[in-house]
């Protein structure tokens, strides 16, 4: 663990209040820290509350949310007063890339120019030296300069994602949050998007969030991860620590369920469906899909606790001792 | 199959099925409500009308543009006929008209929409170049062409609005089909080897008809607005008593000048009132159909922190 | 392999769109131009087996499915399912054997109507083909269906929406509607990779079992080459519009002949942090369909090409026992 963290997020809580009444409490306590030049994966599957976390760091949630938790940026509770206080860190120290972001482009402005706009809204810039300055993100995402006068269209998939992260580079931020940003590209163009985020975070010292569903990616490009299961963190340690001794059973069965190129072992699935989240959880959420439950499991709800092995491995299983 | 069977174990009950975006629609929007009332008020005064009318509207029952009196709530026209027993009869004719009109051009457009937009190709040029030329045409101007050359009576009344009024319908529900067209689903449904008559009434059918609705009760207010402009330029045939011809009468007759006031406002706002309720009910349909209407970041107001004061960390 | 095996023939398939001419072409008198989304593809698919045909996007695996399936007509070739072509047949006469090709498609949350039930949505094709004579036993073949794909017992499913189910019971349920008219081939386009990983390989488990245990054949479209070494007996390996590499999925894997595979095998991401593979990335994407380069198609990306490359277009070729082929001059 870094002794000062660039980022830290601690017992971060999201709710959203339910049309009909009722709330769905979407993130259940994430906490996780990073450092400068870190990549951190956030991984789990659809509903597990990754992307409303990373919403919540940046302050971007719906008006029916309510959040609670600490997100410290180099010290600094961003969060301790809502909105206000979070708004001077977006994008300038905190930006992100959205999900299909590369098909959210304005069709009919340049690239350039849409690169630019953020930059005149929030820093003192003259309108030549933010396309000056464009240009430079541009060739940083490894887009010729001169490709900015062209319109999105024009762009292939692949280069309109790296025109997506140019843009949330623009205000120099310290953080990048990325959400599924190869889920839609080919794998070919996948491997180039993640050798660029890589380069990134290491060239520039950005640290940066991953979120992602896919174990795979997170286990070659991030340092360490986060496994996501109704709502919080299940899992976290090394990405290696995360697959050579793993602790939680849904970890355990996600890696088994994902399908290995070399390996001969039967891919399996895990029965069952996540729990609602719109009702209070009785024990641990996992139990009743998993295979190796215990009396503790049904009436006590597991947290987070550090296990031997590897610095900053943590489960948040009752049998995390013996298990798996 | 354990494994599956367990997931089985679906929370909740079947759900009741789909009563429609429509019902939901009305039971949530105070506007919809007021809407499909004002149109039931009038439906219920029309069929009614008989019974309730309390003077005939073909013999005198008081003086010429006699005042609003207790015998008399909405006074007399100038052949000392009750007008609130012309309004309340006249509504009825109004109404056929405004029904009849939409029901044929409902007919036609949802028709023509379909099948433009289903099988495109020449199908959709053709019907589409037809459609477009009506659109151009303003609708005054043709109606009243039209009603002067076939001369005036009910039915080329009912006629003329419902041939102006599909097209307006024939367009948009095109541009549903076409969008419905791309569904996998309705490609799914094709390599099945659906045929063209099951897709379009088993899977595109349904997807249109709540649109359908939200236009027909839009057209419906045209129609009998369309209908009172047609018998006040004296198009329709002045011996039935509708809303259109009260209003002409009460200007030929001079009841401006006259100061008979009775014999034109209250006969307007019945028309504007019905009009209204039928765009109440028709836009609120129409929302209720577009989800974009709804989206959150239009609202100014933001997400919030919740004050964990109180809270144990059981609470939470 | 006696011929009777063979379910699904393809033969020098192919299958073009016009590209939409401006009125500056027209009136320039530019010839029409044409996208060539399958170019040739030729490949067989015997009784039980399933076939993965995997590619990137944009290779022309979905058209060639679709084309195979008649939703797209096919400019060449043929297709001959159970001997029989059917790439001559009117769509009317097409209709009756529609009911030996049934497809799964990639959306479970798009591909089933959403004011359907489970019920009607399986009894569909049952009613279209004029299966079952009574409401009982359409409901009984429907119920049967429902269970073979896994949704056990069918009663907890058949008056269920779209919307009341997860993912994998949906795309579940997409293939009971197509198991209820009990095909002879079954086209999965991508028919997991909308779903949670959790349960992915569920669907994909279905899948196999039921070529394994019966008469059924599978072409399964997918992008995911783990997926496909996992369950596919063969692999088709699909670029711009062709096929060029085709052969048992263990030996294509372990042993890719074609430098496009190989460079596709290099960018799969490992579950193992510790196995780092070299990503061999080629440059740029693959190139528009409308201008298919001379000579062999994937020339100027490849990293091993010579001049010989330019002037011949190579065929699919034997390259290694058991069926091995690829099509490259120097493999």
């Amino acid at each position: 663990m870094t002794v000062s963290s660039l980022l830290e997020v601690r017992d971060l809580h999201v709710w959203f209040s339910m049309p009909g009444g009722g709330e769905l409490h979407a993130v259940q306590g994430v906490g996780f820290e990073l450092g400068a030049g870190e990549r951190f994966g956030l991984v789990g599957e659809s509903g597990c509350g990754k992307t409303t976390t990373i919403l919540a760091m940046m302050g971007l949630l719906p008006p029916n949310a309510l959040v609670a938790g600490e997100v410290r940026f180099d010290g600094t509770d961003i969060l301790a007063g809502g909105e206000d206080t979070v708004r001077p860190h977006r994008w300038t120290d905190l930006a992100m890339v959205f999900q299909g972001a590369m098909n959210a482009l304005n069709p009919v402005r340049t690239v350039a120019a849409q690169i630019a706009e953020p930059m005149l809204l929030h820093k003192d810039t003259s309108a030549s030296a933010a396309r000056k300055r464009a240009g430079e993100l541009l060739e940083m995402v490894g887009i010729p300069a001169a490709s900015g006068a062209r319109y999105p269209h024009e762009f292939s998939g692949g280069m309109r994602q790296r025109a997506a992260i140019a843009m949330a580079l623009a205000c120099e931020p310290k953080v990048l949050l990325a959400d599924e940003p190869t889920t839609a590209l080919d794998v070919m163009v996948q491997a180039q998007i993640l050798e660029l985020l890589v380069s990134l975070s290491d060239e520039l010292g950005l640290a940066l969030v991953l979120v992602t569903h896919d174990l795979p990616v997170v286990a070659q490009i991030c340092h360490r991860a986060g496994v996501m299961y109704a709502g919080e963190v299940v899992e976290t340690g090394t990405t290696d620590a995360l697959f050579h001794a793993t602790r939680h059973p849904y970890t355990r069965l996600l890696f088994a369920a994902t399908p290995d190129l070399y390996g001969d072992e039967d891919v399996v699935s895990i029965p069952g469906t996540p729990p609602r989240l719109d009702e209070p959880i009785a024990g641990c959420p996992f139990r009743p899909r998993c295979d190796v439950v215990i009396d503790q499991c049904e009436h006590q709800r597991p947290v987070l606790l550090p296990v031997g092995g590897s610095a900053g491995h943590a489960v948040a299983c009752h049998r995390a001792g013996g298990a798996a | 199959m354990s494994a599956i069977a367990t997931e089985a174990a679906l929370a909740g009950p079947v759900s009741p099925g789909r009563a429609g975006l429509i019902r939901q629609a009305i039971t949530e929007r105070k506007a919809a409500a007021l809407g499909l009332g004002i149109i039931v008020f009038f439906v219920i005064l029309a069929l009614a009308s008989p019974l309730i009318a309390p003077y005939s509207t073909t013999a005198r029952s008081c003086a010429v543009f006699a005042p609003p009196s207790g015998n008399h709530w909405l006074g007399c026209d100038d052949g000392g006929i009750d007008v609130l027993s012309e309004i309340i009869s006249g509504g009825r004719i109004s109404l056929i008209i405004g029904f009849a009109a939409t029901l044929i051009a409902m007919l036609i457009g949802g028709g023509v929409g379909i099948a433009a937009g289903y099988f495109g190709r020449w199908i959709d040029i053709s019907l589409m170049r037809i459609t477009d030329y009506l659109l151009v045409i303003p609708d005054l101007a043709f109606a009243m062409v039209i009603a002067d050359v076939w001369g005036p009576s009910l039915s080329h009344v009912i006629l003329v609005i419902a041939v102006l009024e599909w097209a307006a319908t024939a367009r948009i529900i095109r541009a549903q089909v076409m969008s419905i067209k791309q569904r996998v689903y309705i490609k799914r449904a094709r390599s099945i080897g659906a045929s063209h008559a099951r897709i379009i009434g088993r899977h595109i059918l349904p997807q249109v008809g709540p649109l359908l609705m939200a236009n027909t009760v839009l057209t419906i207010a045209v129609a009998i607005y369309l209908e009172t402009a047609l018998a006040f330029l004296g198009l329709e045939d002045p011996s039935t008593t509708t809303w259109g011809t009260i209003l002409e009468h009460a200007f030929d007759r001079a009841a401006v000048s006259a100061g008979a006031w009775w014999a034109i406002v209250p006969d307007g706002l019945v028309i504007t009132l019905l009009i209204m309720g039928c765009f109440l009910l028709g836009q609120a349909i129409e929302d209720a159909l577009n989800p974009r209407l709804r989206v959150a970041h239009l609202s100014s107001r933001r997400w919030a922190l919740r004050p964990l004061a109180g809270r144990g960390p059981d609470a939470i | 392999m006696t011929p009777d095996d063979v379910l699904l023939e393809v033969a020098d398939l192919r299958t073009r769109y016009p590209v939409r001419r401006s009125i500056a072409d027209r009136l320039a008198r530019r010839p029409q131009r044409w996208v060539r989304a399958v170019d040739g593809v030729s490949f067989s698919l015997r009784r039980g087996e399933m076939v993965a045909l995997v590619g990137e996007s944009g290779c022309g695996k979905t058209t060639a499915a679709q084309t195979i399936l008649r939703m797209v007509e096919p400019a060449g070739g043929t297709v001959r399912v159970d001997g029989r072509d059917i790439t001559a047949l009117s769509q009317r006469r097409l209709r009756p054997l529609r009911r030996g090709i049934q497809m799964v498609y990639q959306d479970p949350y798009e591909s089933l109507d959403p004011r359907f039930r489970v019920r009607q949505t399986v009894a569909e094709p049952l009613l279209v083909h004029g299966i079952g004579a009574s409401r009982a036993e359409r409901e009984k073949l429907v119920a049967e269906a429902l269970e073979r794909a896994g949704l056990a017992p069918a009663r907890l499913y058949l008056d269920r929406y779209p919307h009341e189910l997860s993912g994998g019971q949906r795309q579940r349920v997409a293939i009971a509607a197509a198991l209820a008219l009990d095909p002879m081939l079954l086209l999965a386009d991508e028919p997991v990779s909308m779903l949670d990983v959790s349960v992915r390989a569920g669907v994909l488990a279905l899948l196999d079992g039921l070529r394994k245990d019966g008469k059924l054949g599978v072409l399964m479209i997918t992008h995911d080459l783990s997926t496909a070494a996992h369950f596919a007996d063969r692999i088709a390996v699909m670029y711009l519009g062709r096929i060029v590499e085709y052969g048992p999925a263990r030996s294509v894997i372990a042993d890719p002949r074609h430098p496009y595979t190989k460079a596709l095998l290099s960018v799969v991401p490992d579950r193992d942090p510790r196995k780092r593979r070299k990503p061999q990335i080629l440059s740029g994407e693959t190139p528009n369909p409308v201008a298919i380069p001379a000579g062999c198609r994937f020339r100027p990306r490849c990293p091993i090409a010579v001049d010989r490359c330019a002037g011949e277009d190579p065929a699919l070729a034997s390259a290694a026992p058991g069926g091995h082929e690829v099509a490259c001059l120097l493999a």
